[in-house]
């Protein structure tokens, strides 16, 4: 049994010190000898061929050592586009990128030819003088219009935008909308936005002739990924392939694709015999990195006299943007997370996936979910106006019980398992959350400050998130010479703390420091085979191996030892470090001196019982997602005058089962909810007709700031699930996913005296007046 | 474009130690400090002065190391986040702070949020929450949602009022 000395712990990170101190190694921060740099010539159309690429005049400007375009690649690239991540059989279309555009380009920023040059400057330099002779097409720019009969097609080669289409439900649903005492309808439009890591992507490639072997470094999410992508497009073999993460300056979703310039750089590198880098700016990471959240739901719920849910039926429109890197997984997600915490005798959404000429569309910070929980939120808020009864009520009355789980949906979920809710309390969460964020008192504050003349609000967001998917994420544990002890691990971290994370799990187990354990993840070089950080699934798949792998290992070691001393196992036990005979004065032998001995001497055989094998590797494959849940509840002052949003406090509720270390998880949901304002109030992609983005600064495209982020009350609940040996479930993506819903709904009850409905997110203070302007001009025409 | 591109030899100080190099008269004092002095602490987050991640000290003012060209820096005396903890290694209380309070996750914007209020405690040592939100405004952080770096920089300031030196 092992003790919990750091599992549950506020454990200091073990990857502070070198970050404070400016010892980070990020991708940029690479460098190479003989390293050249590249620029990308892209695409200033969102939709356009092109025949003839000039670049002579770039060619033969200083520095400038070469520049490739789609014909310059090998030839083993020609006609490859980039591996699709999740087939399904409901894309109608599953095209990828090509590593550099040929004759097409399908969104603005996509990348036709590539400068390499002496120095990222130079390469810019000559990057403006390649000519191309555009032919631009009509583009589709929002997926609504995209579908419309006549809208211009996204690809030439297309007779209409339907990437694919899903329909997916259960019940009865006419019987329930026939039965209803009231049906609610409404259209939600949640809009696009990004992750926007604070480091933007970039790739390091070299190439080894001598063993034909290349060693590609990308400040990526999913190495394994990567690597899997480059075999794919090279030909080679998995060992000639390592793909290495440095310290990578945040992900958040977007850096979970394989794009590109991950496959053109190892090109360059090889027919130039040089190492070569490509270090994303930030105009490039707003015109190429992928993007998520717009969708459109039309949606209508039936209910009876008291509010009682008895179906949900309606469509969604999923944005796809120009490409499908990631498939059609994303609505998929949004259509089955809708139900969320709530009983739904009869369910029917018929999805249909559009493509329009913006930048792709891929999981982030919450994938799919932030729009799913937003529309059934709102919808839920609609059933209280519609009934007269309060919004917590309505949901009360809705609930799933904790004595109603394990509990089936009667969807089958994303990983092809059905989605069945493993634990949680959501009544309670919820009774938790109105406790601590004074729910009872609001409608005194809010009368007290109305006469006052300000105008506040409260609104609550519940949410089931499935966390923690398969297929594994490895660890290999071994025992060094030098007495520390390493894990090896395919989960690669960008901010997330998993060096911690493992290391206290695995500290537990053997009995000893974290600070006696390196963690080195995501590279493929270590760990064959992985999957990749996203999904909130790194603690339950890499966290659950560790565990697996330091039991084996602690068996090993405590067998070996027992062999040295030639005792029974039973009769040794780890103490830090070191392997003793049990008793007051039992020898003991340090981890330091087992290592060594396992490595024998020239010449001879090993020791009775001795085996060269003081490691131990585990691949926990969890058998379906793990549910985790929370409940927020956000109170604002809307300055009715300017639309200016201040929330003034903001409650979390959170379970994500068993807590590693809590200061982590309170950072995660901090910060979840931080992007999940951007999404409420500030963040959004703006494109003009023909698909020209119009955001792409961080003037134009606004980032929550320390000013407009609270203090997050947060109130941990543990649910541990069965699922795992740790009992864990994701915690990546919860702050995010209902923030929308709740700040909007409270936005909307602050406006109360106005009458304004809010369908649409984000909410930015131009559109608040505009919603109070034309609420007013309606009460107007009604008298 | 001309074939030779204008450069030119400028002379600073950076973390207390003279330096001649070398600069493109069009470098940036940031790609100056990280691709000319090999300083890659210094991070570029926008280049476009909105984000902070690459916020350095010039004369002892927080300055972004992308909107100010090298050769600006002529003379001046630069301190970057390697500059930053104490003389025999050990962390600055305000670094030591951000350990203590999980005041960065991925480290990407750390540098210029260090420097920044390096500064700004430095002249404000009295400085409460609303003070150092707006002291923050200018840094972009995506991953902590900011509390963490608030609570940091209120540790910080009470270790300063202490005695302690930035």
């Amino acid at each position: 049994m092992s003790s919990t000395a750091f599992v549950g712990q506020r454990v200091k990170r073990l990857e502070d010190p070198d970050l404070l101190t400016g010892k980070g190694q990020f991708l940029d921060d690479l460098k190479l000898p003989g390293m050249l740099e590249a620029a990308f010539v892209r695409s200033p159309f969102a939709h356009a061929t092109f025949t003839e690429i000039d670049a002579a005049e770039a060619r033969s400007m200083p520095g400038v050592i070469a520049v490739l375009t789609a014909k310059d690649l090998p030839p083993k690239m020609t006609g490859k586009r980039i591996l699709l991540q999740v087939p399904h059989p409901q894309i109608t279309y599953a095209v990828t990128q090509e590593p550099l555009a040929t004759s097409e380009v399908c969104f603005v920023g996509e990348a036709v030819a590539v400068v390499i040059a002496e120095s990222r400057h130079l390469a810019e330099d000559a990057a403006e003088r390649v000519i191309v002779d555009w032919e631009p097409l009509p583009a589709a720019s929002h997926c609504d219009a995209a579908l419309k009969p006549g809208a211009p097609v996204t690809h030439a080669c297309m007779t209409d935008n339907v990437a694919g289409r899903l329909s997916l439900g259960f019940g009865d649903v006419e019987a329930a909308f026939r039965n209803a005492a009231h049906v609610i309808e409404a259209r939600y439009e949640p809009h696009r936005g990004t992750g926007h890591p604070m480091e933007c992507r970039g790739v390091v490639a070299v190439y080894d002739l001598v063993s034909d072997a290349f060693r590609i470094w990308s400040s990526t999410q999913t190495p394994h990924n990567t690597q899997r992508a480059v075999i794919d497009m090279f030909g080679m073999a998995e060992d000639h392939v390592r793909v290495i993460t440095p310290d990578v300056g945040g992900g958040f979703g977007p850096k979970n694709q394989v794009y590109p310039e991950e496959l053109v750089i190892p090109a360059a590198a090889r027919l130039l015999g040089r190492p070569v880098k490509w270090a994303e700016d930030r105009r490039e990471h707003f015109l190429t990195t992928t993007q998520e959240r717009d969708q459109v739901w039309d949606v209508s719920a039936a209910v009876d006299q008291d509010g009682v849910l008895l179906g949900v039926r309606g469509t969604l429109i999923h944005d796809a943007g120009a490409y499908l890197p990631w498939g059609i997984i994303m609505p998929y997600i949004s259509a089955t997370t809708l139900p969320g915490p709530y009983k739904l005798p009869a369910y029917r959404m018929a999805v249909t996936v559009a493509f329009t000429n913006l930048v792709p569309t891929t999981p982030l910070r919450g994938a799919g979910r932030p729009q799913a929980v937003f529309a059934m939120e709102r919808l839920m808020d609609a059933v209280a106006q519609k009934l007269g009864l309060d919004p917590a009520e309505v949901r009360r009355r809705n609930f799933i019980q904790a004595s109603d789980m394990p509990y089936d949906m009667g969807l089958t979920y994303r990983d092809g398992a059905p989605v069945m809710y493993d634990t949680g309390d959501y009544p309670e969460a919820q009774a938790q959350a109105l406790s601590k964020a004074g729910y009872d008192d609001f409608p005194a504050r809010q009368k007290a400050a109305l006469a006052e003349g300000r105008h506040i609000g409260i609104g609550i967001g519940n949410y089931v998130e499935g966390t923690g998917l398969g297929p594994f994420e490895g660890a290999t544990l071994r025992i060094l010479t030098n007495g520390r002890v390493a894990i090896y691990t395919g989960a690669a971290a960008a901010g997330q703390a998993h060096r911690t994370t493992l290391a206290q799990i695995c500290a537990d187990e053997l009995n000893i420091d974290v600070t006696d354990i390196d963690v080195v993840g995501g590279d493929t070089g270590v760990m064959p085979r992985g999957a990749g950080t996203y999904a909130s699934r790194i603690t339950v798949n890499a966290g659950s191996s560790v565990r697996i792998a330091s039991v084996e290992l602690r068996g090993k070691a405590l067998a070996l030892a027992a062999a040295k001393f030639d005792v029974k196992p039973e009769d040794v036990e780890l103490t830090h470090g070191a392997v003793r005979i049990k008793g007051e004065q039992g020898d003991s032998v340090t981890f330091e001196e087992l290592a060594k001995m396992t490595s024998g001497m020239p010449g001879y055989a090993l020791p009775k019982g001795v085996k060269p094998d003081l490691e131990a590797s585990g691949y926990f494959t969890p058998p379906q997602a793990t549910y985790s849940n929370g409940s927020h509840v956000a109170e604002v002052e809307v300055d009715a005058e300017t639309g200016q949003v201040k929330i003034l406090k903001y409650t979390v509720v959170h379970d994500c089962g068993t807590v590693i270390n809590p200061m982590l998880v309170d950072g995660q949901v901090q910060g979840g909810v931080a992007h999940g304002i951007g999404n409420a109030l500030l963040e959004r992609m703006v494109f003009d007709e023909d698909a020209n983005p119009l955001t792409t600064t961080f003037a134009d495209y606004l980032m929550p700031t320390a000013e407009i982020v609270p203090n997050c009350d947060i109130v941990h609940m543990e649910s541990p699930t069965p699922l795992n040996p740790l009992g864990a479930k994701g915690a990546g993506e919860g702050g995010t996913i209902p923030a929308p819903a709740a700040i909007v709904a409270a936005v909307e009850n602050a406006l109360t005296p106005f009458g304004v409905r809010i369908t649409d997110c984000p909410i930015t203070p131009q559109r608040i007046v505009e919603l109070i302007s034309a609420a007013q001009d309606t009460t107007q025409e009604d008298r | 474009m001309p074939d030779a591109l204008p450069k030119r030899t400028i002379t600073l100080t950076v973390n207390g130690k003279e330096h001649s190099a070398e600069t493109e008269d069009r470098y940036s004092l940031a790609d100056f400090l990280r691709h000319g002095l090999g300083l890659t602490g210094t991070h570029l987050g926008c280049e476009h002065g909105v984000c902070g991640a690459c916020t350095v000290l010039v004369d002892g003012q927080a300055v972004r190391g992308c909107l100010m060209l090298a050769v600006q820096a002529e003379g001046r005396q630069v301190v970057t986040i390697e500059g930053l903890a104490n003389e025999d290694g050990t962390l600055s209380p305000l670094q030591a702070a951000f350990m203590d309070n999980h005041g960065l996750q991925c480290g990407f914007c750390t540098p210029g949020i260090l420097t920044t209020l390096t500064a700004y405690l430095r002249d404000h040592p009295n400085a409460g929450e609303p003070e150092l939100r707006e002291a923050l405004s200018g840094n972009i952080c995506r991953c902590t949602g900011y509390d963490t770096i608030v609570r940091a920089a209120l540790a910080a300031a009470r270790t300063i009022r202490e005695g302690a030196k930035a």
